[in-house]
């Protein structure tokens, strides 16, 4: 693998933990698993017009977060839900719009290097992802915790949940080329699983989610190529591997009872 | 001043107000929870929000800070700082938040020093060492007061408190009600309170709103937490015991 491809990798893995964080603390564990499958219509429509797969996956994820947003704005229901309903339409329209081994490369990721444009799209948008994350960690940890509180804040709670679903489009657009935008999904998610459950703070749970990505990430890209096997697979296998892991290690739930007292015991 | 005005129209005793509410009506499909409701508060004023379990105080509350639609006006006074306490918030416990992360995001959100954050903790009396923990593993009391701190930081002049003591142990309720009668008397916070506790409100309270949804009304608490008008509003008679001042 080269240094170019070894750079954009980290710089994605690093993007994946970080929004990875917020999603899972958000509960949209299972809406992220299947927002990464609105990028199928773009990718086949993009395919019919002889144009980089990547900029389809984009303009779909885009749109796809903007339409969640908006449904979510109108009807109150849950990111879940409404990503469930835009997931299984994509999915279909998807699957009518292209077929073919492109398509499935789109999917589970293709390997090879990536051309200059390619490299330095996927650096700035991760980039970009990262300083957002970083930017509008305090705002979005407030929301997380009540949004009536962040409203009385000042915070824009509304524009602020599209940015995170942006954010989240890109990165699922970003790991296209490696991974696949269906394993993506797993990049996002497991890492920061593993951090959740092994973190006690918010700046923990960062360190734990970004270092689980990266060393998956890279890991899994040297083993790939070592063994001649497709990379997506294996980084999430790793990934995986980390999160059963993080189950040995966990310390027993403190009982419902003990965290009640005014003043609780140790932790153990 | 009128303790009960036929055109729903209640004004508070001050000049000056910091907010005004003109017809606020609040429904949620066909179901109408606020309906014409319109008052004043004015600066410095400490206002409680009274009356029965689905009047519509919390909900009156959310319209107040903007988290939901609203008919009707809302104003404030241009500037308004808000400090916002929610009525007791369900919290994953295994979230790794801890206090301090929360109490950190306040100060960068407001723009304010490390100082205004040790000083809420001190005014909530909540040790500094209880922000280590995760904030799901707090207790229901911790937990309330840490939100309390949370909506000191960025000098709020108006602080809207639902229920700020529920499941805060005796000392801590007092602690509490201590903190919020110093903030309002010494350094003029406006503040709006719901709370069960009539006596707590007839001590600290300058006024009293009573949401009902026949007649609401506004007025000192002296002549609003009369035992007729109680058993008026919640449709049962009802008594408090009044401690006098020494014994608080």
């Amino acid at each position: 693998m080269d240094a170019r491809a070894l750079i954009v990798c980290a710089a994605m893995a690093v993007a994946a933990g970080l929004v990875g964080c917020f999603a899972v603390m958000r509960r949209m564990t299972l809406a992220a698993d299947a927002f990464s499958h609105v990028a199928l219509p773009g990718i086949g429509l993009a395919l019919v017009l002889r144009l980089n797969p990547l900029i389809g996956a984009l303009v779909a994820l885009l749109a796809g977060s903007m339409l969640i947003w908006a449904i979510e704005g109108k009807t109150k229901l849950s990111t879940e839900a409404v990503t469930g309903v835009v997931f299984s339409v994509a999915l279909a329209i998807g699957s009518l719009t292209a077929t073919g081994e492109e398509l499935i490369d789109a999917l589970f990721g293709t390997p090879g290097s990536m051309t200059i444009a390619e490299t330095i799209f996927a650096l700035v948008a991760a980039l970009a992802v990262i300083a957002f994350i970083l930017k509008a960690r305090d705002r979005l940890l407030v929301s997380l915790v009540s949004t009536e509180v962040a409203i009385a804040s000042g915070i824009g709670v509304t524009s602020l949940q599209l940015s995170f679903l942006v954010a989240f489009a890109v990165t699922v657009a970003l790991g296209m080329r490696y991974l696949g935008v269906l394993l993506m999904g797993s990049l996002i998610i497991i890492p920061a699983t593993v951090a959740k459950r092994l973190a006690r703070s918010i700046d923990g749970m960062f360190a734990i989610a970004i270092g689980a990505a990266l060393a998956s990430t890279l890991l899994g890209t040297w083993i790939a190529a070592f063994a001649h096997r497709p990379s997506g697979p294996v980084i999430v296998g790793i990934a995986g591997g980390l999160f059963f892991l993080s189950l040995v290690k966990l310390p027993a739930p403190r009982p419902k009872a003990y965290a009640d007292k005014e003043t609780p015991a140790h932790d153990s | 001043m009128p303790t009960e005005v036929p055109e729903r129209r209640i004004t508070g005793q001050y000049a000056g107000s910091v907010l005004e509410v003109d017809r606020l009506t609040v429904s949620f499909d066909d179901t109408v929870i606020l309906a014409d409701l319109s008052f004043s508060v004015a600066r410095g004023a400490s206002l409680a929000v009274i009356g029965p379990n689905g009047s519509g105080k919390t909900v009156l509350f959310r319209a107040l800070i903007g988290a939901i639609p609203y008919a009707g006006t809302i104003r404030w006074a241009p500037g308004t700082r808000f400090g916002y306490v929610p009525q007791k918030l369900d919290i994953e416990r295994d979230l790794p938040i801890t206090g301090r992360d929360l109490l950190r995001a306040k100060l960068t959100i407001s723009h304010a020093a490390k100082e205004e954050a040790l000083d809420a903790l001190k005014r909530v009396d909540l040790r500094e060492e209880v922000l280590v923990q995760p904030i799901g593993s707090m207790s229901g009391g911790q937990f309330q007061r840490l939100l309390v701190a949370f909506a000191l930081i960025g000098k709020p002049d108006v602080l809207l408190l639902d229920e700020p003591a529920a499941g805060v142990d005796a000392p801590g309720q007092q602690a509490l009600s201590e903190a919020i009668r110093r903030l309002q008397q010494d350094e003029g916070v406006t503040t709006l309170l719901i709370s069960h506790d009539l006596s707590v409100v007839y001590h600290y309270a300058s006024s009293v709103l009573c949401l009902a949804r026949e007649r609401s009304s506004l007025g000192p608490p002296q002549v609003v937490l009369t035992p007729e008008r109680l058993s008026e509003i919640y449709g049962t008679p009802i008594s408090f015991h009044l401690h006098d001042d020494h014994g608080r």
